[in-house]
């Protein structure tokens, strides 16, 4: 159990995102959760052993890193990158309660019910409209909550993202201010912009994705609203490219559910 | 083995499990196991060697660790961990039996065999009471041991063969006290959900029985 499980997780809503939740999912998965694996964690691997302060007093040298680090940044990301990618499972868990009342009506014997068979239904794909718009583009707003507040806790935490050489210390039982060096500043400050710059470039993309919804959305309904004599069964281009998209993001909860259960 | 095989385990009961259980499923994965995996682990890591004493005298260090940390947190949570998911089986093995005893008989027994109903539901219930004391126990113990959820920076120690009451600094105690309240947090929503599971089981089978009941006796 490690990232690999969240990625097999979240590959299943990859293949059915719209073009900017696929991208949303890649820059996550190589410029975020690999370069956490592969690089940063080894960066912060001796941070504790290698921060040293110029005393010979026992236990000066741990009070002065809790009080510096009260919660390490390898580990701040890690508790980032979890809660910014579960909000996908909202969808999917929607697309599940949807399928099963489905599976429900249909063992009933429910006449309104037009599914041949249950592997009809587990191969049926739901259009976005409804409760389930709702629930997709709340995922978008959490994901941007969630980046948001792991930002500012960042910032506040560690006065801005430099992490300097030297740090003053005088907290009991060192005896007086005390000199302590960080392990590898400079490297540690390349690998935070980057991750930084990184979760801002993940919250453009959630602002992107958020108001394109929105921006189909109402244009759907303006267009409903201004063509009153619409046949239900003719379709323009866009409508059809929008139900393709639709049918597409929802294939994807299809796919997380059966990733996620199997 | 590792814990790849509770995974695994999880994911095989998912298909047998209530929207509430799949929910309860998806905490235990994402919040629990797997922040315990890449995030907690690594915190407790070099837990003895950073534990520092305020004295030369040999011994004393390991002596005083052994009487603050009897069992240490980190460990105490993977058992709770795998002691919450193992109820989990009980419901797999009924399955397994009731599939088994079709085979048997050759012919269909049941309506299905992973349908929660009958003697399945009994085992469900069960594994809900289950995990829900061990939750419980294990809170507690936590709380017992440590008394509270509290990580403090410095401890006196003075026993043998401390010379004196001596002061012993524990590691990064924040980041272990963020962690606790982490586990604490989501221990007390899987406690929620498995109560909520369970009355919602025992409301819904209630009632099944007492139409049941009540289109017999009109009848």
């Amino acid at each position: 159990m490690d990232w690999g499980a969240l990625q097999t997780i979240l590959g299943g809503v990859n293949k059915h995102s719209t073009s900017i939740g696929k991208i949303w999912l890649t820059v996550l998965f190589i410029f975020r959760i690999m370069i956490l694996v592969v690089a940063a964690e080894r960066v912060w691997g001796d941070e504790q052993d290698d921060f040293i302060c110029n005393t010979l007093q026992p236990g000066c040298k741990n009070v002065c890193y809790d009080h510096f680090f009260p919660i390490s940044h390898i580990r701040l990301w890690a508790l980032q990158l979890i809660f910014v990618s579960t909000p996908a499972l909202l969808v999917a868990m929607h697309v599940a309660y949807r399928r099963h009342e489905k599976k429900r009506q249909f063992r009933k014997g429910d006449q309104k019910c037009e599914y041949k068979d249950i592997e009809e239904i587990r191969a049926q794909r739901f259009r976005i409209e409804g409760t389930l718009w709702w629930t997709y583009t709340s995922s978008i707003f959490f994901r941007l909550i969630f980046e948001a507040v792991f930002m500012y806790a960042f910032y506040f935490m560690y006065d801005g993202f430099r992490m300097p050489r030297l740090m003053k210390c005088s907290a009991w039982p060192c005896p007086n201010t005390v000199d302590c060096f960080v392990s590898r500043p400079t490297e540690k400050t390349v690998f935070t912009i980057f991750m930084i710059a990184v979760s801002s470039i993940c919250i453009m993309l959630n602002v992107a994705e958020l108001c394109y919804l929105l921006v189909k959305f109402f244009l759907k309904r303006s267009r409903k609203a201004g063509n009153p004599k619409h046949h239900p069964n003719h379709e323009t281009k866009e409508e059809t490219k929008q139900n393709e998209m639709n049918e597409l993001i929802s294939d994807s909860c299809q796919n997380t559910v059966t990733g996620f259960s199997s | 083995m590792s814990w790849g095989f509770l995974r695994d385990l999880l994911s095989g009961v998912n298909k047998y499990s209530t929207g509430i259980g799949r929910i309860w499923i998806a905490i235990v994965f994402i919040f629990r196991l797997l922040v315990y995996v890449v995030a907690a682990e690594n915190v407790w890591k070099y837990e003895h060697d950073e534990f520092e004493c305020n004295t030369k005298q040999p011994g004393c260090e390991n002596v005083c660790f052994d009487r603050f940390f009897p069992v240490s947190q980190i460990r105490l949570w993977a058992l709770q961990l795998i002691l919450v998911s193992t109820p989990s089986l009980l419901v797999a093995f009924h399955v397994a039996y009731r599939e088994n005893r079709e085979k048997r008989h050759n012919q269909k027994l049941y309506r299905s065999p992973g349908e929660i109903d009958g003697g399945l539901l009994c085992t469900y219930l069960v594994s809900l009471v289950l995990k829900t004391g061990f939750e419980i126990v294990f809170l507690f113990l936590f709380y017992k041991l440590y008394n509270g959820f509290k990580v403090p920076r410095l401890v006196k120690c003075d026993m043998r063969p401390c010379p004196n009451a001596v002061d012993c600094y524990i590691s990064k105690p924040t980041e272990k006290m963020i962690f606790l309240c982490f586990l604490v947090a989501t221990s007390g929503v899987c406690i929620v959900l498995n109560v909520s599971e369970l009355s919602y089981l025992i409301c819904k089978y209630s009632i099944k029985c007492y139409l049941k009941m009540f289109s017999k006796k009109q009848q």
